[in-house]
Formats: C-alpha cells, sequence, structure tokens
C-alpha cells in the first residue's frame, strides 16, 4: 500500500501523455479533418467548407448498391468464417493437449505471406485454368465456360480466408477458458454429449464468438482489395469506391462522407448485434 | 429396421456399419480441422511453389517449369530491393516507437488508478475497430489540410498511430498477472522507485513487450491499406506488389514473400519451443 500511495499524482499522466499525443493528434484531429472535407465542395484541388449535408445524401443515392453489397459480402463471409472456425477452434482447444500452442501457430503462420501475395495465390487457385474450376467443370457445378475468378463467389471466398485468424484465436481463447468439470457434471447428470455442448460449452464460448465475428465483420466490409484482385467492377464494395474517389478521381468530399457511413454503418450494425446475442449474457459469461 | 428382425448376417454387418459410424463420429472434428488447416495452407504452398516457377510471360499464374533463378537473384527485378528495404526500415521505426509508448500506456493504466482512464481506453480501443480504410482516409484529409507532403515521414506517422493500440493491448495482458509483492519487496530491500522499474519491474513484463513489437513489426511490414492513402510517391513492399499485379507478376515477389514468411514463422517456432522447453524444465 505504501506503494500506491507513493505513485499518486502526476506520474500516470506522464506515462500516458507522448502515446495519446500521438493518437490525439493522428487519430482524433484526422477524424474531425474527414468531418470536415465530408461537408466541403468544390473540385479538386479547391474545396471549400460550406456545411454541404447534401454530400451523404447524394453519395449514398450513388453507390447504394456497392454499400450494401459490402453489408452482404461481409455479412456472408463472417458466418462461413465462423463454420470454418468454431470447429477448428474447438479441435485445438480440447484435443490440442500439449501440441496447442504449435497448432496455434500453425493457424496464424499463412498470415505472415503478405496479404496482396495470398490473395495473388488465390487469383491463381481460382483461375479459369486451375485446377479448382477445372474439377468443377468436370462434375458439371460450374457450366462448361463457368467461372469462379471475377465471381461474387471468390470475393467472398478471398474475405473468409484471409480474415480467418482474427475469427479463430478469440473463439479458441474462450473455449480454453471453459472449465472442464462444467461439461463433466453437464454428462454426470445425463445430457448427451451433444446435448452438453449446447447447453454448456457454447454459451460459455460466446463472448469469443462475439469478439471474432466482430474482428472479422469490421474489416471485412471496409476491404477493397479482394473484389478488386478476384473480382470484377460488378463486385465492387464500398471500399473500392472510396479509395478511387479519394486517390484516383480526387473527389475528397463524396469519400469523406461516404467513410463516415461506413462507420455510422459499422456502429449500428454492432449494436444490433449486441443486442441480438444479448449483452448482459455475454457479460456473464466473462465475469463468470 | 430393428435388430430382432434381421438376420445373423445382417446382424454382423450392421455392427460392422455401427462401428465405421462411431470411428466416422470420433474423427469428424479431426478431420474437419485437418481440412480447415489444408485450406489455410494451401495458398502458401502456391506462393511457395511458384516461387520456383519460370514464367513465360510477364505473368506468374501458370506453371511452366522449375528454376532457382529467382532464388539466387531475388533482386534482380527492378525496384523490388529498394521498396523491401523502405518497408524493413518503416516496420523498425514503427515497431520501436510504438512499443515505448504504447508500453507506456499500458504501464499507466494496469498499475495507478487515474481520472480519466475509462476515456484513454476507449482511445485505445476505437483503432482497432475502426476500417482500415476509414483510418488511412482520415489521415489523408489531415496531410492534405495541414499541406504535409506524402512519403516516408506519413508512412511512418501513421504506422505507429496503428500500432500503438496493438502494443498497448498485448502489453496490458501481460502486466495484468504480474505480480506486485515483487516490486514490493524490492522497494523494502530499499531500492528505489527507478532501480525497481529497471532492475524488477522491465526484466518481468519484457516477454510481453517483446511481444508486442513482434506483432507491430508484422503488422506494419504487411499493411497495404493506411499506407497506400498515406505514400505519396515512396513505394513499401506490399505497394510494390499492388503495383506490378496489374502490369507483372515476377516470381521474385514470391521468394521475397516467402522469405518473409520463413522468418516470421521460424522465430515464433523457437519461441514456442523455447517456451516450451523452459514450462517443462519448470514442472
Amino acid at each position: 500500500m505504501r506503494l500506491l500511495r507513493h505513485r499518486r499524482g502526476a506520474t500516470p499522466y506522464l506515462l500516458l501523455a507522448p502515446g495519446l499525443a500521438w493518437l490525439a493528434v493522428f487519430f482524433v484531429v484526422p477524424m474531425y479533418y474527414l468531418g470536415r472535407t465530408a461537408l466541403e465542395r468544390g473540385l479538386f484541388p479547391f474545396f471549400t467548407f460550406n456545411w454541404a449535408w447534401s454530400n451523404f445524401s447524394e453519395s449514398m443515392s450513388l453507390y447504394h448498391t456497392q454499400f450494401v453489397r459490402s453489408l452482404e459480402y461481409a455479412g456472408i463471409a463472417t458466418t462461413i468464417a465462423l463454420l470454418v472456425s468454431y470447429p477448428l477452434a474447438y479441435w485445438i482447444a480440447f484435443r490440442g493437449g500439449r501440441w496447442k500452442n504449435l497448432l496455434l501457430l500453425l493457424v496464424i503462420a499463412p498470415f505472415f505471406v503478405t496479404y496482396l501475395i495470398r490473395t495473388l495465390a488465390w487469383e491463381t487457385i481460382l483461375s479459369d485454368g486451375g485446377l479448382v474450376t477445372r474439377t468443377l467443370r468436370d462434375l458439371h457445378v460450374l457450366g462448361a465456360d463457368g467461372r469462379l475468378l471475377a465471381t461474387s463467389t471468390a470475393v467472398i471466398a478471398g474475405i473468409v480466408y484471409n480474415f480467418l485468424p482474427f475469427m479463430v484465436l478469440p473463439i479458441y481463447v474462450s473455449l480454453e477458458q471453459v472449465d472442464a468439470r462444467l461439461i463433466e457434471a453437464a454428462e454426470d447428470l445425463y445430457a448427451s454429449p451433444w446435448r452438453a455442448f449446447l447447453r454448456v460449452t457454447l454459451p460459455l464460448s460466446l463472448p469469443g464468438v462475439f469478439a471474432g465475428t466482430l474482428l472479422t465483420f469490421i474489416p471485412a466490409v471496409g476491404d477493397f482489395i479482394n473484389a478488386q484482385l478476384l473480382g470484377t467492377p460488378r463486385q465492387y464494395m464500398i471500399g473500392n469506391v472510396i479509395q478511387s474517389q479519394f486517390l484516383a478521381l480526387r473527389d475528397y468530399p463524396t469519400a469523406a462522407a461516404l467513410s463516415f457511413t461506413l462507420m455510422a454503418a459499422i456502429l449500428v450494425a454492432v449494436g444490433v448485434y449486441a443486442r441480438l446475442l444479448g449483452t448482459d449474457r455475454l457479460t456473464g459469461a466473462v465475469s463468470r | 429396421m430393428s435388430a430382432a428382425t434381421s438376420a445373423a448376417g445382417f446382424g454382423a454387418r450392421e455392427g460392422g456399419l455401427r462401428r465405421s459410424l462411431r470411428f466416422l463420429r470420433r474423427n469428424l472434428l479431426t478431420g474437419y480441422a485437418a481440412l480447415a488447416l489444408a485450406y489455410l495452407f494451401l495458398p502458401i504452398g502456391v506462393v511457395i511453389a511458384f516461387s520456383f516457377n519460370n514464367p513465360a510471360g510477364r505473368f506468374n499464374y501458370t506453371w511452366q517449369g522449375f528454376t532457382l533463378d529467382n532464388w539466387l537473384h531475388p533482386f534482380a527485378y527492378p525496384g523490388l530491393g529498394g521498396a523491401l528495404r523502405i518497408s524493413i526500415e518503416i516496420a523498425v521505426l514503427s515497431s520501436l516507437a510504438a512499443t515505448v509508448l504504447g508500453t507506456l500506456i499500458a504501464l499507466a493504466l494496469v498499475r495507478y488508478r487515474f481520472v480519466g482512464s475509462g476515456l484513454t481506453n476507449i482511445l485505445i480501443f476505437i483503432p482497432l475497430t475502426t476500417p482500415e480504410i476509414v483510418l488511412g482516409a482520415s489521415l489523408l484529409a489531415l496531410f492534405v489540410h495541414w499541406g504535409v507532403p506524402q512519403g516516408f515521414l506519413t508512412i511512418l506517422i501513421a504506422h505507429i498511430m496503428f500500432n500503438i493500440s496493438y502494443v498497448v493491448v498485448t502489453v496490458k495482458a501481460r502486466l495484468a498477472g504480474f505480480d506486485r509483492h515483487l516490486e514490493e519487496a524490492a522497494m523494502d530491500l530499499f531500492a528505489n522507485e527507478w532501480t525497481t522499474f529497471f532492475r524488477v519491474t522491465l526484466p518481468l513484463i519484457m516477454p510481453g513487450i517483446l511481444a508486442a513489437a513482434l506483432l507491430a513489426f508484422a503488422l506494419s511490414i504487411d499493411d497495404f491499406v493506411i499506407t497506400y492513402f498515406n505514400a505519396g510517391s515512396t513505394t513499401t513492399f506490399p505497394l510494390f506488389v499492388w503495383g506490378s499485379a496489374r502490369v507483372a507478376v515476377p516470381p521474385q515477389i514470391n521468394v521475397i514473400g516467402t522469405m518473409i514468411f520463413v522468418v516470421a514463422v521460424g522465430g515464433m517456432l523457437t519461441s514456442v519451443v523455447l517456451k516450451n522447453r523452459r514450462a517443462g524444465r519448470a514442472g
């Protein structure tokens, strides 16, 4: 206790100051300028601020297709990622034994190949002459000239792949914390393994599922690399629009307005999702 | 169909069927996990395989023939070496700066109670939940309004910014399990605050700090989106890959990608093995 009293006063603020100043200047202030830009009018490089709220409605009426598509692709990709990740995380957490750390490393390892190179590799795999496309054509899953590359399937598949560890790791962490005695107790009380899973393990792992879906959905909805490399303009997402408006067309106000709408949409989606899943149950599971 | 009505031979066959069903059920999960892992590594296999490809045209998409040339001359392709050097410089500088700034914040958050800690936590958390494209775009808006020319410096600023939050989260996780009595013991033995910090606290949280620095390095060297918005005419390795994806994909890109992969995974593998061995000794 002597230690704590000793250390009151300015020390914590001195420790915080440099880092928080950095975040204030290069995260908070930029957000202000992004908001300001969204309300400007004019042509590059002459923009003037005049509370142009119509930028928001105009950009949305122009690009609502890409906007809805982003939410749709990200939603589907997040669901598939969850279906792939949960059994994998479960298997590592409960069957991994002393190999757990090594298996986790295996899950993360592919992501040390640069994002773009990974995605280019998928371009190779899904290409028209590639093994996957040819096999699916032979099996008549695809038509004789059916394609995988340049379709929404390819874009969604790329998103699933690129954000998978964000789903696996949080689920693994929450499964790892589940007390095995609780599952035993359920089975002692004649619950079938499946029922024990549904009533004990699954609810206890929901915080991990919650974190994983958010960590996957948020980057997925703003992504433009997968749509660019694996799709065509018909699969472009809102990220592609923001990117080209900012960097190619130099229509900063439209791009800024779209960025802000994207953030607002994410906040609403996260809020609804938290409500659906039940925040009190989530926090309850955490505190237990 | 009940067992009573079935013939003896059929019953035996049913037993076999049931046994194989049970085998399937028991190993279903393992099979699924193996498939998932194979899926994770499939593109990596392609990347590595195509680093040995001898492509006919400018694009490295179809297999033409085996060659070691790309590995013997990884920097033969113009611009590639320079881009990689810039990426490494930015990754080293940004991970160092972010590790220092982030560790200080983590120390303050875990060790002290102060007015504004809630706000600090929120400020750390929000950048993690903001899409990269919005982070990149907002920084671009800042630099445009301030008239800052974009290049090496703006990329570095951006990388330090997004790395701080990751460092804070990583170091905080380590600090949370920290035994304060060790510090108290040092102080009881008349060590002053500085000595206690450098001789006791710092060595104990060093693994967490190292992990955070490695994470920051990895995030920085792989970052494309935020860099793309703030690079000006400077080219990092991911930007080089992006630029070449449209005109030509030289196999040297796969060589460099494989090298980064091998170094990163090798480092992590060593640390996992060392940790396991140390745990084995302690037990």
